[in-house]
């Protein structure tokens, strides 16, 4: 992940008016909170090297 | 702390209503009354299904009288998360929004299960808002008190199974666990919980969370009840495609067969990392109770359980993303703003722990080559306050509603089996221990369960009566 400082507020301004998710100004600390703790466990699985060949766990059989 | 009296257990309510010692109208009567006595304060119970309870326990006893077999939980008091289906009324999965829902049709698989086998269905207890939560409180329906201390958490998101076993109101009620909601409640309340490997236990009948992640399963008062329980509600249910088409393995008829052979270990490293001093405590009791003195690695539990979360997020996410749109105001705060970030990871973030979690399975199960049996903590510390939002872990303060899963999300992460079993130390409130085993060995951790129960290490708490 990104060590340069994101701009999470316009992150998540960007994201949600995509989702079409309404989002009141007094929840955005809290989003903003659960999104830094989000993506910070998120830099943790991306770190982990996979070969290209993994298969994620679950397999779907037609 | 006084422990439960055999007559609070299932085992032992079947046995006597089956032989007529004891009427199952008679033994529902009592729980309905415990339940309005107590529940005014503990807050479990969000619907009594009095006049159903006592129909059902009434056509118990006719059969009886009519010389009719009813089944090994004969009588047997339970309740469920309202996150199962009751027919006849909305399963509020712990939310506001879903009380405009019309009437379930029909009663989910479990609560069939357990009723053909005899159980009474008592009513309908209180949970997290859409079972992301781990800590029993909820904004619409209130908190669940822990009953051991009612200031406290009851833990979550299956917090009024906690607090109704734990409390003593029924001795059997069935939770979900995506991330550790049955064996966060065992642990705080002081009950024991079953979560069976994934996809053992239909999921029919319940309301959703992460179907990569979901379980269902009992918490009880004593190991016997979990497998008496467990064997009822095994077995294959084509309505759900993640319930496995495998054999019922019953686990009551080997719950005595003691230890014997098995190979017994403690998780270090990561397990240990930040755990109280009562966490480890408890694990050092049930350890040396089973003369556990090694200690194994499972690789990259940390990175398990961030994998795990982030998958949490993004599918829980998915799910509600109707909902978020159209009524965000109407969630429980503290659910919504998790919901609303988990909706903005990048899927290139959960493909990744998707494939993460093939490795991890693979890793983790090698160690089952050598073990049979894995011990960890349930949670880092015993049942926070209610209101608090923050606790020390591994010395820092850190929010704890993230964090309180930190043990229970690595093992559930790939669909390990875990018997939660509670342990009372001198001055302290109970708090559980995880015993883990490769997959569909339910069988082995409740026998390892019963083995604790009867050296005395383990046992579910009565209350006190000033708690």
């Amino acid at each position: 992940m990104s060590d340069s400082p994101i701009d999470l507020d316009a992150f998540i301004q960007a994201g949600t008016a995509l989702l079409c998710i309404p989002v009141c100004p007094e929840w955005r600390d809290s989003i903003r909170l659960h999104l830094e703790i989000s993506f910070n466990l998120g830099g943790l699985v991306l770190a982990f090297p996979l070969p290209d060949e993994a298969d994620p766990a679950p397999v779907f059989h037609p | 702390m006084a422990s439960a009296t055999t007559s609070d257990c299932a085992l032992i309510i079947a046995s006597d209503v089956a032989s007529g010692r004891r009427r199952a109208t008679d033994v529902v009567s009592r729980a309905l009354a415990r339940i309005a006595a107590r529940n005014p304060v503990l807050n479990a119970f969000t619907a009594v299904t009095t006049e159903r309870a006592l129909a059902r326990a009434g056509a118990i006893d006719a059969a009886i009288a009519a010389g009719r077999s009813v089944g090994p939980l004969a009588g047997v008091p339970f309740a469920v998360k309202n996150m199962f289906d009751i027919a006849g009324m909305p399963t509020l999965a712990g939310s506001r929004i879903n009380r405009d829902h019309p009437p379930a049709n029909l009663d989910a698989t479990l609560l069939t299960r357990l009723e053909t086998a005899g159980a009474v269905l008592v009513g309908a207890l209180n949970m997290g808002e859409y079972a992301y939560d781990f800590t029993g409180e909820n904004a619409h329906d209130g908190a669940v008190r822990n009953p051991h201390d009612t200031a406290r958490m009851s833990g979550g998101s299956s917090s009024g199974s906690g607090s109704a076993v734990g409390g003593a109101l029924v001795p059997l009620a069935l939770g979900s666990d995506t991330n550790g909601s049955i064996r966060v409640p065992s642990s705080f309340c002081g009950s024991f919980g079953l979560k069976a490997t994934y996809g053992r236990l239909s999921r029919t009948g319940t309301f959703p969370f992460v179907s990569s992640l979901d379980h269902v399963g009992p918490l009880a008062r004593c190991p016997a009840d979990l497998a008496l329980a467990y064997d009822a509600m095994q077995g294959a249910d084509p309505r759900d495609p993640v319930c496995a088409d495998r054999p019922a393995d019953p686990a009551f008829s080997t719950l005595q067969d003691g230890i014997d052979g098995l190979r017994i270990v403690r998780a270090g490293g990561y397990f240990r990392a930040g755990a109280s001093a009562e966490a480890l405590s408890a694990l050092d009791t049930v350890a040396t109770a089973l003369h556990a003195n090694a200690e194994i690695e499972l690789p990259e539990a940390a990175r398990a359980r961030a994998a795990a979360y982030v998958i949490t997020a993004s599918e829980g996410a998915a799910l509600h993303l109707p909902r978020l749109r159209d009524r965000p105001q109407d969630f429980d705060p503290d659910v919504r703003d998790r919901l609303i970030a988990g909706a903005l990871i990048p899927a290139s973030i959960v493909t990744q722990a998707q494939k993460f979690r093939r490795w991890y399975r693979a890793a983790v199960l090698h160690l089952f080559q050598s073990v049979d049996v894995i011990l960890a903590p349930a949670t880092p510390c015993v049942a926070p306050l209610i209101g608090q939002k923050t606790f020390i872990l591994d010395g820092k303060e850190m929010p704890l509603r993230p964090n309180i899963g930190i043990y229970t999300q690595p093992v559930s992460f790939i669909g390990l089996p875990v018997v939660a079993v509670p342990v009372c130390l001198p001055g302290s409130l109970p708090i559980g221990v995880q015993i883990i085993t490769a997959p569909w060995r339910e069988a082995v951790a409740l026998r390892v369960a019963q083995t604790l129960l009867a050296a005395g290490a383990v046992s579910a708490p009565l209350p006190r009566p000033d708690a």
